[in-house]
């Protein structure tokens, strides 16, 4: 079946989150993934937004995380001091999932999402570190969506809005923060994973019609590449339920265009 | 039993004036109060400090106005409307027009909760070699001219309850006291009383943080009413100075229950928003050209105000009944 590499990468998140997961999730793609994990794999985890609305049923896709969508249906309706209570709580805290989404990436997983150039007269702003960089810090376990360009992932961040895998652990335990158990950075082209060792990032899997050199060559950073095997593709329903139950006006997941002649 | 209905006009001239801290209710697109903005923005008020936590289309035109002179903010943009960032809010920080700190969105909850109980600040858990902590906006000598912020943008300090030498470092971040919340409910009697239907935010702590608050609301509900069902209110009357009914009064933004987001008008707002010269016919449509919410409301049409009723249900309008 045909399918366009954005559904491959939300599918891909998708399969990351399990039942008994809390997932944090922020706009656009992240959303969509996490539906379709309810929808497809993990039908008891449970979704939660930075403005408090938890369990959410999601009946129609949200387009920001304060929307009226997101209140419909939950176990409760709160406020962002809950959420981050959630995130951190030691109970909860562990079962958290951040989707997460930036401007760049660097080798550890640290995110931007402020600015490209100069802090204080930037060539270009972003909205800024958000609730991202709290959840970051905070959740069980990160994904990060990323588009796969060289420009985006880059050895040295132009600003640092968000932690990713500490380069000295005991800076975190220090701040009663654990580490989170598991990284994962998922494009359009492939899923990088982080070497509990060095703490740095490595192709996990290349996605069918892509090579891990393809992939590489998409980095702007030394990568390894030798773990990585190819991802499996999307199953027919999969596809069928992320185009007629998760975003049937296409409002996130661009469909795949008709063959150029 | 006081009556604090007034007007816009009024309420905006009498809380804020030229050089005020100000903070704004709502997210992104849901629940801003858009006609105390424009209010705002038709008084020509200038020099305004402002902090918010993620905002926002009324976040977005103030500054695009030129009414803000420094800002405290965790996250500037409308989600998907703006996916790279609200496109004044944008622009003032590229062409330096603007001085800006930034924080997370924890943290400016934090911020505002701590001045709502009168802390000097409150603790977080949190990394301190990100750039939000080690990089500040507002400088020292800008932060020590003003006596309404503290000298530090963010500092640290050790879990006093801990063994000496085993101390978990923490980050402490100042309180927010602004001279004045403007928030946008569903429902207010006379004097104050409010109810938010639907996720209150951080609005009650930011209302609670200021000095003065000023609500506008889309039903304006007697004492009685409001009364009957306590449970569903959130913000009580004695800190609410000014009660301004304005039905539609988060326009373009969402109100839950009432009515949904109007797509249209954000993304002629975005296409707008990103040239100088068609913003200012913006505003010029949209607020300098009406004398009040009823005015402007008329501008954007019966109409199109209609379709964007909410489901009583569901809080918005489901996508499947549009065209």
């Amino acid at each position: 079946m045909d399918y366009t590499s954005q559904e491959m990468m939300a599918l891909m998140a998708a399969r990351e989150i399990h039942d008994e997961d809390i997932v944090f999730c922020g706009t656009g793609i992240s959303m969509v993934a996490a539906m379709a994990a309810k929808h497809i794999s993990a039908p008891r985890s449970i979704i939660f937004f930075e403005t408090g609305g938890i369990d959410c049923e999601l009946r129609e896709l949200p387009l920001s995380v304060g929307d009226p969508r997101v209140m419909v249906g939950t176990t409760i309706n709160a406020g962002l001091v809950e959420s981050f209570a959630i995130l951190q709580n030691p109970r909860t805290g562990p079962r958290t999932v951040a989707i997460l989404g930036a401007a760049q990436v660097d080798p550890f997983g640290n995110l931007n999402s402020t600015c490209l150039g100069d802090y204080h007269r930037p060539r270009m702003r972003f909205p800024g570190a958000g609730g991202a960089s709290d959840a970051a810090a905070y959740a069980g376990r990160v994904i990060t969506f990323m588009l796969q360009e060289r420009r985006r992932f880059v050895q040295r961040l132009d600003y640092f809005s968000s932690p990713g895998r500490p380069e000295n652990p005991q800076d975190r335990f220090r701040a009663g923060l654990t580490l989170p158990r598991e990284s994962l950075v998922i494009t359009d082209k492939a899923i990088f994973r982080f070497d509990s060792d060095n703490g740095r990032m490595f192709l996990s899997k290349h996605y069918p019609g892509t090579t891990p050199e393809q992939v590489a060559a998409e980095v702007g950073f030394e990568i390894e590449t030798r773990h990585s095997r190819e991802a499996s593709p999307p199953s027919t329903e999969e596809i069928r339920l992320l185009r007629e139950k998760i975003d049937p006006l296409g409002l996130i997941i661009r469909r795949p265009s008709a063959p150029a002649r | 039993m006081k009556n604090k209905v007034m007007s816009p006009r009024e309420a905006i001239q009498r809380y804020v004036p030229a050089g005020s801290h100000i903070s704004i209710g709502g997210f992104t697109i849901v629940r801003n109060p858009m006609g105390l903005i424009h209010e705002i923005i038709r008084q020509k008020i200038q020099n305004l400090h402002v902090y918010v936590h993620s905002h926002g289309q009324a976040f977005d035109l103030l500054i695009g106005a030129g009414c803000v002179s420094a800002m405290e903010v965790a996250y500037g943009g409308t989600a998907r409307f703006s996916p790279s960032g609200g496109i004044r809010f944008r622009k003032a920080i590229e062409q330096g027009l603007v001085r800006f700190e930034d924080y997370t969105n924890h943290q400016m909850v934090l911020r505002f909760l701590a001045g709502a109980m009168g802390l000097p600040f409150l603790p977080l858990k949190g990394v301190t070699r990100t750039d939000v902590f080690k990089k500040w906006g507002f400088n020292e000598s800008f932060r020590s001219q003003n006596p309404r912020l503290p000298d530090k943008k963010l500092a640290t300090l050790k879990n006093p309850f801990d063994p000496p030498g085993q101390e978990q470092e923490l980050i402490a971040v100042p309180a927010i006291q602004p001279d004045v919340t403007l928030l946008h409910v569903q429902k207010a009697d006379a004097e104050g009383t409010c109810r938010i239907e639907g996720l209150t935010f951080a609005d009650v702590e930011q209302a609670k943080a200021a000095r003065h608050v000023i609500v506008s609301c889309e039903e304006l509900v007697s004492r009685e009413e409001i009364r009957k069902d306590p449970d569903r209110n959130q913000i009580p009357f004695f800190i609410v100075d000014a009660v301004v009914p304005i039905p539609y009064g988060a326009h373009p933004t969402a109100c839950n229950k009432y009515y949904d987001y109007d797509d249209d008008h954000l993304l002629l707002y975005g296409k707008m928003a990103a040239d100088d010269r068609t913003f200012q016919d913006y505003l010029d449509t949209y607020v300098f050209g009406t004398e009040n919410h009823a005015d402007y409301l008329k501008q954007i049409g019966a109409k199109a105000l209609q379709t964007l009723r909410a489901d009583p249900d569901l809080g918005y309008r489901p996508r499947s009944n549009r065209n």
